[in-house]
């Protein structure tokens, strides 16, 4: 497992808790995909006691029931599983989507949006660019149910946190450091920059699918004026649509 | 429909709990539910019904209920004041409501988390698979005075009032910790020393997480302040070490991804000690191994299948009954139920 030439890989058996699967040591994208991938091998594999696979930042949790007859086999499959390939390597499993956002970073809706970008060196008109040019990657959902940290932003964007709070962002806020948009499912105090705004709901009580994003999943920021967001914000999903990641 | 009971006043902090919603983690929804699972599960006892029924969590204070008709009850977790009508009620019991009856629950005597069951449980919105309150992730609200409770159908309605012995877990005391995935991140005499440490329980616990201060200029954790590590998946029972070395045990609402050291894990077995701990209630750690961990969760879940054995008639004693001549003291013959409660073993099956 910790051969130097290989990536950074640790297994360990929870014992109460099945397994944790951790893919690097520090926040990085390669091993954010290794995670994605990997959690989804292990849930096509329907394995016996297991009771939830989660993916953190760059670890996948198995749940395993420590009291299940099966423990000792799935925590054994789960081993073999992780060394019969390169996950790092891995292509990314089906299934992802690409949502796509309107988004308003004008006026009330980006307050700090001429702050970040002077931060990252460039006008407000490309850091818009910037922040829109690509899909990002749900890297993970966090801190408030359905709230995805997409990433990853260039170096430019390596913002540190503000050293104060915000004391309140709306519900919809884009807000970027650390080369990571974080959008909020609630309002909430933050030290990360608002730069935007948008209609998307990530938490959907009663709905079949109530979390809309997953790890691994796309999400690109369309530029609209705040009119037209007023307008997409009235349409079911804040005018956002979803299809199938390329 | 009208409420089988109603909400006169209540103590802040007050939420229905049920056993949580596992599943969610990737989504950043922590478990949630009851503080006090296993005060949850005699509970569910004590009323011979099942374990997921949602019932009362009172943080430190309870409030007034009148019930709307007859209603059995029990009383669980943290010892509270608990009078009807100016009677007081054993607690860790259950008790009997007729329409119009005011139950006052007042201030807590020995722990944190008091729970009020209705026989049913509540009957309340279910939302992801549970009706708990997750008041850090917007899910559910307090309760307020006012509110009017419906319940589900009692599976015993007449059953008779019971009470359950039970082992003090509402003063503090040890924790059995698990090791856990970076539990080698910390100096080895860190970890060695733990386990000679007293801790504290700092006044500013809640249901995300308890944290512990050291005792009498301990040095504590100081020796683990300032680790860091990458943002990784945490949960309820975790005990994460703040920067400035405070240990922090989780509690059911807590976030689902961390970025502190993780000293290890708080056995489920004791996580109820860890929340119930009232402020200022000394509580230490010792480490069990792996073997020790499996084999005390086999114990914890027969001990809890086995609460309904250990149900026994509750007596009052006739001083403790305000007025025997408006009582129907031969109740439960009349009503040809059998003399035991169904869950009740033969007096020396055991």
């Amino acid at each position: 497992m910790t051969d130097p030439a290989s990536p950074w890989l640790r297994f360990d058996d929870l014992v109460l808790d099945g397994a944790l699967v951790r893919f690097g040591d520090r926040v990085d994208d390669a091993a954010n995909r290794a995670a994605v991938a990997y959690a989804e091998a292990v849930r096509a594999e329907a394995l016996p006691g297991v009771e939830e696979v989660a993916i953190g930042p760059v670890s996948v949790l198995v749940r395993v029931d420590p009291l299940a007859p099966a423990r000792a086999v799935t925590l054994a499959r789960l081993r073999d599983l992780l060394a019969a390939r390169d996950w790092h390597r891995a292509a990314p499993p089906p299934g992802r989507r690409l949502w796509t956002v309107p988004a308003s970073f004008e006026g009330d809706d980006a307050p700090q949006l001429a702050e970040a970008a002077a931060l990252a060196g460039c006008s407000v008109a490309e850091a818009i660019a910037a922040l829109t040019a690509e899909p990002l990657r749900v890297l993970s959902l966090g801190f408030a149910p359905g709230q995805p940290y997409l990433g990853t932003l260039p170096e430019a964007w390596n913002l540190p946190r503000q050293a104060g709070l915000t004391p309140q962002v709306p519900a919809g806020a884009i807000t970027v450091a650390v080369r990571q948009i974080v959008l909020f499912a609630n309002p909430s105090p933050t030290g990360w920059r608002q730069v935007g705004r948008c209609g998307f709901r990530l938490y959907r009580p009663g709905a079949a699918d109530p979390f809309p994003l997953r790890p691994g999943d796309f999400v690109r920021f369309k530029p609209v004026a705040p009119a037209a967001l007023a307008e997409a914000e009235a349409r079911p999903d804040g005018g956002a649509s979803c299809e199938a990641a390329p | 429909m009208r409420g089988a009971l109603t909400v006169l006043a209540i103590a802040p902090g007050v939420t229905v709990q049920d056993e949580g919603r596992p599943g969610w983690l990737m989504q950043g929804l922590s478990r949630g539910g009851a503080a006090d699972r296993l005060a949850l599960a005699e509970g569910a006892a004590l009323l011979g019904q099942s374990p997921t029924c949602a019932a009362f969590e009172m943080v430190g204070a309870g409030g007034r209920f009148r019930a709307e008709r007859p209603l059995r009850i029990a009383l669980t977790g943290a010892e509270m004041d608990a009078r009807i009508d100016g009677r007081a009620l054993r607690w860790t019991a259950s008790h009997r409501m007729e329409p119009g009856d005011v139950l006052e629950i007042g201030g807590a005597r020995r722990g944190s988390y008091g729970y009020l069951h209705v026989g049913g449980g509540l009957d309340t919105a279910v939302e992801l698979g549970s009706r708990a309150a997750h008041l850090t992730c917007r899910i559910g609200r307090r309760v307020a005075a006012g509110d009017s409770y419906a319940t589900r159908p009692d599976p015993d309605p007449e059953g008779r009032a019971q009470v359950l012995a039970v082992e003090d877990r509402l003063s503090g005391g040890t924790l059995r910790l698990v090791p856990g995935p970076q539990t080698d991140l910390f100096p080895e005499p860190v970890r060695a020393g733990l386990e000679t440490l007293t801790f504290r329980r700092l006044p500013r616990a809640s249901r995300q997480g308890v944290p512990l201060g050291a005792l009498g200029g301990e040095a504590g954790l100081d020796g683990a302040a300032g680790l860091t590590v990458v943002s990784d998946l945490v949960q309820p029972g975790d005990v994460q070490v703040l920067g400035d070395g405070t240990p922090m045990v989780l509690g059911p609402e807590c976030q689902t991804t961390g970025g502190y050291p993780r000293l290890g894990r708080v056995h489920p077995a004791d996580l109820p000690r860890a929340l119930q701990a009232p402020p200022g209630a000394d509580l230490r750690f010792a480490w069990i191994t792996p073997a020790e961990a499996l084999r005390l969760e086999a114990a914890r879940r027969a001990a809890t299948s086995d609460l309904p054995f250990r149900l026994s008639p509750l007596v009052r004693h006739p001083s403790e009954v305000p007025d025997l001549l408006t009582r129907q003291l031969i109740g439960g013959v009349v009503s040809g139920h059998p003399d035991h409660h169904p869950l009740d073993p033969e007096p020396d099956s055991r």
